[in-house]
């Protein structure tokens, strides 16, 4: 069941609903009537060979009143390096999934960072599966502006034997908009490393979901897992779900999570305003600090730059 | 210069400060001692404009106009400034990063030109060095991690670089040690000037040892009760504040 699957077969009844447990902050079932006739599937596979370095855009646009489903098969071959930035532009009423299933090899590296710029009437689903090797390293952005209704899904086999993910997203939401980030890793050997790191603004009638899973199986000795999600909710009206889930069946394991959802902090608010700094201006300089630092984590210097960039220009900072 | 008249405040509904006038002229410091209660921190946010602290009867001018329609941030550009008694912490906010946005949002709203970086960067270096601030603090977040004491000199600096007309220190002296005392109180001394006036809110009487304010007030229940020259500062510190509660509550 999959948005992708509805819009190949024309059924709505592939639709995941609120029913389904994993898709009960996001449903599409009940939100999707007609389903337009579909363009043809995209397909794309991307080989990096063993020792290279490449970087790779992928643009997802998605046309008016349109329909797309596309699949990505990359493979990273041994102690290579990926620099994926990948964008989705869904526009007005549009259905679109993007699929992506990713292979990271034995050493491998893959900075992965997602803008998805849809519109406020796109509805938006990816999904990215991704297989790492030992030893190889995942950094993962995803930085949204969400849509009518939004997912954007990332599930991990990570083999520990030294291999280490970042896993961070940064959601930004307004006017009726919804963003859906849901990640999933599962630790399966000894010597993994997890750390994630979202953060997320809500204001008017916004709605920011996050669901994130950290599988410890059995065997997965030694794993090294960490979880923060932190929203400021700026309206009554909005509104974020979350579900952080640790699941350790293994011994010796480091795993900690936080989660937090609070308002603006009217005391340094007031400070700033006292220094001379209008209350809108100062509102932005806080927002951006908060979550700047998702920004700031990003390791290509050239992706943590754009990161910064489409921060300060969502929150209207004065530099 | 400040105006002071009948002043009454409301916080949570609850009168706190209750027909308080005062008036301090340019160049001049005046000290507002007074027992815990009394109202001496809702006076310093009153100025300053705090939400949450109603002003419900009576007038402040700076200069002949009206400070009480002003927004915080225009009090500030019109040249107020206070030393908070608890500095809040800012995380990822540069302190450097914080003071030039204030700096040039104040140069803003008053039609001058903006600071420019490097005239920014040399005007800081020289008032940190002034008051023994390690310049590679000011690249971290705004008061984070920062002891009480540091978090006051950041105050006296911020006051420095801003250079306010009007400056109200509440309870600057409250967890500093000797030398950092003497610091602040030397950086407060340095800005002491025939066109700007200070206020100097305080429960202890040490800090006037450094600072030698030209007249001394004393607050008890939401008024001043008493008024005079440094030695009654000295009085004060002897006697207690006993004397004047009983007075007010009579």
């Amino acid at each position: 069941m999959s948005l992708a699957r509805a819009i190949e077969t024309g059924d709505l009844a592939e639709l995941p609903s609120r029913r389904d447990e994993d898709w009960r902050w996001s449903d599409l079932r009940g939100l999707i009537r007609v389903l337009p006739k579909p363009s043809p599937v995209r397909m794309e596979r991307l080989i990096v060979a063993a020792g290279q370095t490449r970087r790779v855009d992928l643009a997802f646009v998605s046309a008016e009143a349109g329909a797309q489903v596309s699949r990505i098969v990359i493979e990273i071959g041994e102690a290579a390096r990926l620099v994926l930035s990948e964008r989705y532009e869904g526009a007005a009423d549009s259905l679109a999934e993007v699929d992506l299933h990713i292979a990271v090899g034995r050493g491998a590296t893959l900075h992965r960072t997602v803008v998805a710029a849809d519109s406020e009437d796109a509805v938006s689903v990816s999904r990215a599966d991704i297989a790492l090797g030992p030893g190889a390293r995942l950094a993962q952005a995803v930085l949204t502006t969400g849509a009518k209704r939004q997912r954007l899904e990332t599930r991990v086999s990570h083999p520990g034997a030294g291999a280490s993910v970042r896993l961070d997203g940064l959601y930004l939401l307004e006017g009726r908009r919804h963003a859906d980030i849901t990640t999933v890793v599962t630790h399966s050997g000894i010597d993994g490393v997890t750390d994630q790191l979202i953060k997320g603004v809500v204001r008017d009638q916004a709605r920011g979901v996050f669901q994130g899973r950290i599988v410890v199986s059995p065997g997965a000795d030694r794993t090294d897992a960490r979880m923060g999600h932190h929203a400021l909710i700026l309206s009554d009206r909005a509104e974020v779900d979350a579900k952080p889930e640790l699941e350790i069946y293994a011994d010796d394991v480091v795993c900690a999570h936080g989660n937090t959802v609070g308002a603006l902090d009217e005391e340094a608010l007031f400070y700033a305003r006292q220094r001379g700094i209008p209350d809108g201006d100062a509102r932005a300089m806080l927002m951006e600090a908060f979550v700047g630092e998702v920004a700031d984590r990003i390791e290509d210097a050239g992706a943590r730059a754009a990161a910064r960039a489409w921060v300060a220009a969502r929150l209207g900072v004065v530099t | 210069m400040l105006s002071i008249k009948n002043l009454h405040v409301a916080v949570d509904a609850r009168p706190i400060l209750d027909g308080l006038t005062l008036d301090i002229p340019a160049g001049e410091v005046h000290a507002v001692m007074g027992p815990n209660g009394a109202g001496k921190s809702t006076l310093s946010y009153a100025l300053a404009g705090r939400p949450g602290y109603e002003v419900t009867a009576g007038t402040v001018t700076l200069d002949g106009e009206d400070l009480l329609a002003l927004e915080p941030n225009e009090r500030a550009a019109r040249g107020v400034f206070l030393s908070f008694q608890y500095p809040t912490e800012i995380p990822g906010v540069p302190a450097l990063t914080f003071l030039r946005t204030a700096l040039n949002a104040q140069h803003k709203a008053r039609g001058e030109p903006e600071t420019s970086a490097p005239d920014f960067l040399r005007l800081a270096r020289t008032k940190a060095a002034a008051l023994k601030i390690d310049f590679d603090m000011l690249k971290r977040g705004l008061n984070v991690g920062f002891s009480g004491g540091e978090k006051k000199r950041m105050e006296i600096f911020q006051m420095a670089v801003l250079s306010p007309r009007l400056a109200i220190l509440d309870e600057t002296d409250s967890g500093l040690d000797i030398d950092a005392l003497r610091i602040v109180a030397e950086g407060v001394n340095a800005m002491r000037s025939p066109d700007r006036a200070m206020l100097i809110i305080t429960h202890y009487q040490r800090l006037l040892d450094h600072i030698r304010p030209d007249k001394v007030h004393v607050l008890a229940a939401g008024r001043i009760v008493a008024s005079g020259g440094p030695e009654l500062a000295h009085a004060l510190e002897a006697e207690g504040y006993d004397k004047y509660a009983l007075e007010s509550a009579a």
